[in-house]
């Protein structure tokens, strides 16, 4: 067993694990952060997708003992006070989102592609989410979504309150 | 899938991973980003003993000046080589190629000298390395030793480095004033290269004055193309010249059939993508 | 309560889902998540190998090891685990054989479940495989349709004797849906011939699949990560010797279908067994490896197709004979899959004679299935590929020969030569939309001078007019077509004593909307507001009667269901509303919610406060049933046809091959639209796939029968950076059947898209001689056809 200390969506946790133990298992099954998910095993979907000290990482390719003394959000940690990321709130503005399995994974690359591009053309975004697969959207919606959110963290609006049909 | 079980012993400087690699023997790896690795341990395909984490060894982290050359750590990642001013000033194939591996988290976690001892032959920094003259720092039980790109690369999935060994940096010859491209080709954005041409040239009054070619995936190790290179050289800094000197491209090459392409797809493309680099190199495209 | 003003309606507005609320936040319930008191976790060893006997098999090692509690081999479990069911015996004498959940003596794909291992967590179960013993001598390996069923093939199936499933035949003339198909090709002026190989594709859910199993309880509970719960209720029923209302189903969030969660499924029924065996609650989730090979494939035909034609352009008959592969066993539908192309390849237009011929066949591989379309993919591709082909052998422009034999609007209702009724549509209105937004002829212009001057980038044009039948399906049909089935749905409404409404669908949706929909639709017509509308799903507990999602048979048959149950609910208030405004209960009108005497403005009843006075019962007339609440089960009586135009626009990169999209425009009808946004994605993740088709997947198994392509490294889904933006819109020819005028529109994307992108590439190389680039269209391929050689490679 490896022991590790990690911050998830502002909270500290200390655990034993195993050294093998990935950090998406560790989330999802150590602390119950069940909204990240697993959908391959070879890196390719980005399902996975948290930020690891503000930057997006696969979450299926990296110990939890890799993250130890490091800093983790995952999309439960993303909306402050019940008002929703700007991304979370574009996704559902445009319809970014069907099946949903993705979704926290796409959300996630969004926030911190838009940290380092925050007024990206349509082509940068969709290279931007190149690590992340949809099955459902045609990426269409998303694009859109991600676009609108930048517009919207430029001109420094915080999201409206969650409306009553999208309570946090 | 979980990997099999694993020890993990996280190491504070170069010597104490080549302790530690020593303690686990044969059956011991070295992580450091995990972006080839970790996939291939979940898949089973690879079942270390112990996992020897290099990720935060400070010798092994950040980009400098040395002299003529810069120095990249190996467990720089990605994103950081592809971001920083020196490397974008006098190593800008290397900058431009890293741009192109995988996707953004991949860039966040995996690191230069991981891909480069993962030495996998659709890995884009194999060929840009040794088209950038590349020397290699390794350290071992009996200290350490420096090996060009062109010894480096020993075969598929192979390297110079032997199992109590780690890669500690690679050196890089400043290149100042040279233009540079990388040619990726893949079927999907997400796949691993089918080809890809790694091309820097310095013009001199209107003329090629020195050329690097390098190609992906056409071959078992990355592959100097020498032959265009010396077609180029002294020649006119034209897309015909250049046309005419990416013929080579293929000559010395071995590249596989596999699901994605044949061979003589590959061999094809590597002429197209040769020229297309080189034109983008010579700031003619 | 007091009446509300008028409010918009809700059908046709652009409602943001419901659903989304969890899905963005992580507040999700997929199988995976689902922890229980004392679960242990399943791990599947399969096989490695695509035929062989298994002749000797030991799972001691693996029992003995730490944290594991069971493990068990298909020998072990033979004398009950039965058959993995095949619902669609096309004939009577299909070929039908046994499919067990774990082999027992014998393997016949790569992937087969061999043996199973039971563990206090998930890393022992899946360590513990690496200790099961097992023996395979190996047995030849059938993998070409043609040559297994050649004379003296190797057998998938030895006891069988052949390699078909099954010959299945459809000829106008016989079946007195048209004129004689030799006739008609003996008067032909032009036969043109072609063979399209459909590759096999695999559906790639995002969600993996997972089954968690709880016998703890009075009945055994199974999450699952299904589109058909209350069909997996009523197999699992019959299987498992459980009687069916000791079983539960759920499907919790589901993520992602495609058709390929059509199915009772191996590892659902492991979990079952080994929760049983243990008495404790058992987990299975699959790995994307895991997945890929044991999930069902689709496609996966070679497809013979011949028209014959008059000079003018007028098509006379069609004939089509097709191999279906199967895979090693038969999948719940899988039989049945060409049947439902097989009504479509007479697509859009007005053939006098068709003949269809499609045989079943075995080989080492996984088993294929329903996918997105299923069958109506595949016909369309042929007929729309062909009508091209036809236009070039008479000179003529594509879309001119499509228009001189397709159905025109005022013809409909159409009875077609496959003896379906076409309901509606106007083929004209979504071609000219699509045109225009397109620019064809400013395309075909430039096409022409990059021809002239020899660009090295061609450009190509491609049209695809497509139909598809929607709406699976009325129940008689079904069943004059064996299937083991009905095709009605089940929809209740439940009025609470506060105003607000609670309703059950039998439908199981796994992202298309359904709650955000149907409380579109529910809204409307009982004149509640949207948010007070909670749609119940995917539990055999609450929604007790279905028939589950797929074939785009949601909407057109379950929102009809949903829109009767409404109106039975209406009825039952009159009366509580008649007394409470002491009026004859035919003097009442309702209308925006509210219950009225007729003809007189002002304050009414709610069924809100109908729904308050049915529950104290006060006060109610005699006879009166303190009930509000209804059910309804809709069985359709005929399929609903959407349509639809779209052209793609390709730019050939000739010295590389590589095909880039340069303009694509989809028009589709697809009826009445409730949720204007819903329907758009649905057409922008259908058309992605079909362009997926065209393009990126194929499964590809080497001379082993190793599936070469079996992680995401390899199946290249197409990211967004491979793709385009897409121009959509759409015309409206409501269904003509029912009230709601809707048609369906979840697999219309995929079925149109495939032909209109292959057409576009095989445009711009036609005057290289080229006529066919076989599915993907990588660069290598097209590469090939544009430079080695004239046509196919």
């Amino acid at each position: 067993m490896a022991s590790v200390s990690v911050t998830v969506d502002g909270v500290r946790y200390d655990d034993d694990v195993e050294a093998r133990t990935l950090l998406v298992h560790y989330l999802r099954e150590n602390l119950g952060k069940v909204g990240t998910v697993v959908g391959c095993d070879t890196s390719n979907c980005g399902a996975c997708t948290v930020l690891l000290n503000g930057r997006s990482v696969k979450s299926c390719s990296v110990l939890a003992v890799q993250a130890d003394g490091q800093e983790v959000t995952t999309v439960e940690g993303l909306a402050r006070d019940g008002v929703l990321h700007p991304v979370q709130q574009a996704f559902h503005d445009r319809h970014a989102l069907q099946c949903g399995f993705c979704t926290p994974g796409m959300i996630m690359a969004a926030v911190s592609f838009l940290s380092d591009e925050p007024n990206p053309t349509g082509e940068q975004i969709r290279e931007g989410i190149e690590g992340n697969l949809c099955r459902c959207t045609g990426y269409q919606n998303i694009v859109r979504a991600i676009s609108d959110a930048a517009a919207a963290m430029r001109s420094g609006d915080t999201a409206q309150p969650a409306a009553t049909e999208v309570a946090v | 899938m979980i990997p099999s079980k694993f020890d993990y012993a996280k190491a504070t400087s170069v010597d104490d991973a080549v302790r530690l690699l020593a303690q686990g023997g044969e059956d011991a790896k070295v992580l450091a980003g995990g972006q080839s690795l970790l996939p291939l341990l979940r898949l089973r395909l690879a079942a270390p003993t112990l996992l020897v984490d290099v990720g935060s060894v400070p010798e092994m982290t950040g980009i400098r000046y040395d002299g003529d050359a810069i120095v990249i750590g190996a467990s720089t990642t990605h994103s950081d080589v592809l971001n920083n001013a020196l490397v974008k000033q006098y190593a800008a194939l290397v900058a431009k190629a890293t741009a192109t591996v995988a996707d953004r988290q991949v860039r966040h976690r995996g690191t230069f000298g991981g891909s480069l001892a993962h030495a996998d032959p659709a890995g884009d920094l194999p060929a840009v390395a040794t088209a950038s003259d590349a020397v290699f720092t390794i350290a071992g039980p009996n200290g350490r030793r420096q090996v060009p790109a062109s010894q480096f690369f020993v075969d598929y999935l192979t390297t110079a480095l032997g199992p109590d060994e780690v890669l500690v940096s690679v050196r890089l010859p400043k290149r100042a004033g040279w233009g540079a491209h990388y040619e990726k080709f893949n079927r999907t954005a997400q796949a691993w290269a089918m080809v890809g041409v790694a091309a820097a040239v310095r013009r001199e009054n209107g003329h090629i004055a020195e050329a690097a070619v390098g190609l992906t995936n056409m071959g078992s190790v990355p592959i100097r193309a020498r032959g265009v290179e010396s077609a180029l050289v002294g020649g006119a800094a034209s897309a015909e010249a250049i046309g005419a000197a990416a013929a080579h491209a293929s000559e010395g090459t071995n590249p596989t059939s596999d699901v994605s392409a044949s061979a003589e797809y590959r061999a094809h493309m590597a002429g197209v993508l040769t020229r297309r680099a080189l034109v983008a190199a010579a700031g003619l495209g | 309560m007091t009446v509300t003003d008028e409010r918009p309606a809700e059908v046709g507005a652009p409602r943001r889902r419901k659903e989304d609320a969890r899905l963005i936040t992580g507040r999700t319930n997929w199988t995976d998540n689902i922890v229980l008191p004392g679960m242990h976790y399943m791990a599947v060893l399969r096989s490695p190998v695509a035929h062989a006997r298994i002749s000797h098999i030991d799972v001691s090692a693996a029992r003995s090891r730490s944290g594991v509690v069971d493990a068990f081999t298909g020998a072990d479990i033979a004398d009950f685990q039965g058959s993995l069911p095949c619902a669609w015996p096309v004939t009577p004498d299909m070929v039908h054989p046994n499919r067990p959940p774990l082999a027992v003596d014998e393997v016949r794909h790569v992937g087969e479940p061999v043996a199973v291992v039971i563990a206090r967590s998930r890393n022992a179960a899946v360590d513990a495989l690496e200790a099961i013993d097992v023996d395979y001598e190996d047995l030849p390996v059938v993998l070409d349709m043609e040559a297994a069923l050649a004379e003296g093939a190797d057998l998938v199936h030895s006891d069988k004797g052949t390699n078909k499933s099954y010959t299945w035949i459809f000829e106008s003339g016989a079946a007195g849906t048209g004129g004689s198909t030799d006739e008609a090709f003996a008067q032909a002026e032009v036969v043109v011939k072609r063979r399209y190989k459909q590759q096999r594709l695999i559906p790639s859910f995002m969600e993996p699949r997972s089954v968690v199993v709880d016998p703890t309880g009075d009945v055994i509970t199974v999450w699952s990560s299904t589109q058909i719960p209350h069909i997996t209720r009523f197999l699992m029923s019959l299987l498992t010797g459980t009687p069916e209302h000791k079983v539960r189903i759920i499907a919790p969030d589901v993520g992602g279908g495609f058709g390929g969660k059509i199915g009772v499924t191996a590892e659902e029924m492991l979990s079952f067994f080994a929760a049983r065996r243990l008495g404790k609650p058992v987990k299975y989730t699959e790995t994307r490896s895991d997945s890929l090979v044991s999930a069902h494939h689709g496609r996966d035909q070679i497809q013979d197709i011949e028209i014959a034609a008059k000079r003018d352009g007028t098509v006379l008959g069609l004939r089509v004979n097709l191999l279906a592969n199967m895979g090693a066993y038969l999948g719940l539908v899988a039989p049945g899959v060409p049947l439902l192309g097989a009504f479509m390849y007479n697509a859009i237009y007005k053939f006098p004679a068709y003949r269809f011929e499609c045989s079943g066949v075995f080989t080492n591989t996984t088993i294929t299935d329903a996918y997105r379309g299923a069958g109506r993919p595949e016909a369309t591709y042929a007929i729309e590929r062909l009508m091209d082909e036809l236009a070039v052998e008479l000179g003529l422009d594509p879309m001119e020969v499509r228009r001189r034999n397709w159905i025109r609007h005022e013809e409909f209702p159409f009875t077609t030569v496959a003896g379906l009724t076409y309901d509606s549509g106007n083929y004209e209105a979504a071609t000219d939309k699509a045109m225009a937004l397109f620019g064809y002829d400013a395309l075909r212009a430039e096409q022409a001078s990059r021809r002239a001057s020899g660009d090295q980038v061609q450009l190509g044009l491609g049209i695809s007019t497509y139909t598809e039948m929607c709406g699976l399906a009325p129940s008689r049909i079904l069943g004059a077509l064996s299937y083991g089935a009905g095709g009605w749905e089940h929809a209740a409404v439940r009025m609470l004593p506060t105003g607000k409404v609670e309703v059950v669908t039998g439908s199981s949706a796994h992202g298309q909307g359904h709650e955000t929909a149907w409380s579109q639709i529910v809204a409307d017509q009982l004149g509640v507001a949207f948010e007070d509308i909670e749609v119940l799903h995917g539990d055999t507990r609450t929604s007790v009667k279905g028939l589950d999602t797929y074939g785009s048979r949601s909407l057109a048959v379950g929102g009809i269901a949903l829109y009767q149950a409404c109106q039975k609910v209406i009825e039952n208030a009159k009366p509580v509303a008649a007394h409470m405004l002491e009026c004859d209960v035919n003097d009442v009108e309702f209308s925006n919610g509210s219950f009225r005497v007729r003809g007189t403005p002002g304050e009414g009843k709610t069924l809100g406060d109908c729904a308050l006075a049915v529950f104290a019962a006060h006060n109610l007339p005699d006879g009166i049933e303190p009930n509000l609440d209804a059910e309804a089960v809709y069985d359709p009586t005929n399929f609903s046809f959407p349509h639809g135009t779209h052209l793609c626009a390709v730019e050939i990169d000739t010295e590389t091959g590589v095909t880039k999209i340069r303009k694509y425009v989809a028009v589709d009808d697809v009826g009445r639209v409730v949720n204007p946004l819903i329907v758009e994605g649905q057409i922008h993740g259908g058309v992605v796939q079909g362009i997926a088709q065209a393009l990126f997947e194929e499964a590809v198994y080497d001379g082993s029968g190793n599936l070469l392509t079996g992680s995401f490294v390899d199946y290249t889904l197409p990211s967004a950076a491979d793709l385009v933006e897409l121009v959509t819109d759409r015309t409206e020819s409501p269904a003509p059947g029912h009230p709601l005028g809707v048609k369906g529109v979840g697999e219309a994307g995929a079925i149109a898209s495939t032909p209109a992108v292959v057409n576009a590439i095989v445009d711009a190389l036609r005057p290289r001689g080229v006529n066919d680039v076989e599915m993907p269209c990588t660069p290598e391929r097209v590469w090939r056809a544009a430079n080695l050689s004239g046509g196919a490679q």
